[in-house]
């Protein structure tokens, strides 16, 4: 270990330091709920369920801030609805919106 | 059906955090399926040391609320498919924990994991006792310092008295990690040693885990030190110590890093 530590002299410092600005700048960001994330979160969701009855277990949400842009993942599957049943099959899959946030 | 273990305190910045991490990524490495859920509501800090945070949709507030199911709030550890996290929330206070809406949420854990690790808040306060309420098992972090020995008796009182099981009149049981531990200076009496803190607190030892710069390695990089550098001293003990739990029987030590001619000059130096 210490033979590594001495070709690697930029240790785990330098990473400590990036994980807390990064995520320090989104939690400034967050205070009184502008996250912009959580927002389009919120209203996806929203808007899905005006139009489809979704079951909340059949909801998948991923999410990875990054730096200069975070990805906001939406899994839902969509219920086959008897109007519907021509061409879907039971249980589709459906990646309802996948985005990214700058 | 899951054991439900909390790791408490009653001091701050003992090791909670760490040892509830190392815990539980040393419980999903032998196999098992873990649940780690941080109860410090506001001051979360398991999703950094577990290198999660940029991945936090829901927290326990929302699943206690209703407004997230638990599976969308639990997140997958990235390196041990069998390990997940429960964050806490950063922004609500802690009382938005209810009794009833914490024990649902404990419950549903018991069903889908082996293990649940609650990481209890510093203090005695609601957060504190919420976190050890559900638990069958009791883990006190304690540093060989003397305001950490008195807060974990306090602790251990608090044990014994307000959590469902005491309330039941069963017996909780509980065990010890001793962080932070420098066997030089115990030694030269410089620091409390082992059986000092084992005899004012009399519960049984699970670990000691030794002063280490492992330790902080390992959260820099957001990775519990079991998994960042499984061989290093603080890993091994607390791999012994999952053994233990597990109900093996492992010879007590302290582990030590084999040190190379160069750190041993500095070390000297710097003690």
């Amino acid at each position: 270990m210490s033979l590594l530590n001495m070709f690697n002299r930029r240790g785990s410092a330098p990473v400590a330091r990036d994980r807390l600005q990064l995520i320090l700048a989104h939690e400034r960001a967050g205070v009184g709920g502008s996250d912009l994330v959580m927002v389009l979160r919120e209203e996806i969701l929203a808007v899905i369920a005006k139009h489809v009855e979704v079951n909340s277990d059949k909801v998948q949400i991923r999410l990875d801030r990054g730096q200069d842009m975070s990805t906001l993942d939406i899994d839902i599957e969509l219920p086959l609805t008897p109007a519907k049943a021509g061409g879907a099959k039971a249980g589709d899959k459906a990646k309802a919106a996948k985005l990214a946030a700058a | 059906m899951a054991k439900i273990l909390v790791v408490t305190s009653g001091k701050g910045g003992v090791g909670k955090t760490t040892t509830t991490a190392a815990l539980g990524a040393a419980l999903a490495q032998a196999g098992k399926s873990v649940a780690v859920v941080d109860f410090d509501v506001g001051l979360r800090n398991l999703d950094l040391v577990m290198g999660a945070e940029r991945r936090v949709v829901y927290d326990l507030i929302n699943v206690v609320n209703g407004d997230a199911k638990l599976n969308q709030a639990l997140i997958r550890d990235k390196r041990l498919d069998k390990l997940h996290l429960l964050p806490a929330s950063q922004t609500r206070d802690k009382d938005a924990l209810t009794d009833e809406g914490v024990a649902r949420v404990m419950d549903e854990l018991r069903e889908k994991f082996d293990w649940v690790i609650c990481d209890s808040p510093a203090g005695i306060e609601r957060g504190a006792t919420l976190a050890m309420r559900h638990a069958d098992v009791a883990v006190v972090v304690t540093n060989p310092e003397v305001s950490s020995v008195r807060d974990s008796d306090r602790i251990i009182g608090l044990l014994d008295s307000k959590t469902l099981k005491a309330e039941r009149g069963e017996t909780m049981e509980k065990h010890l990690i001793l962080t932070r531990y420098d066997p030089a200076r115990a030694d030269r009496g410089d620091m409390l040693k082992i059986e000092d803190v084992l005899e004012i607190l009399s519960i049984p030892l699970l670990a000691i885990i030794p002063e280490s710069m492992e330790v902080l390695r390992a959260s820099n990089v957001g990775c519990p030190v079991t998994l960042n550098n499984p061989l290093c001293a603080p890993a091994r003990a607390y791999t012994d110590a999952v053994r233990r739990l597990n109900g093996d029987t492992v010879p007590m030590s302290v582990p030590t890093d084999k040190k190379s001619f160069l750190d041993k000059l500095f070390t000297r130096r710097a003690a």
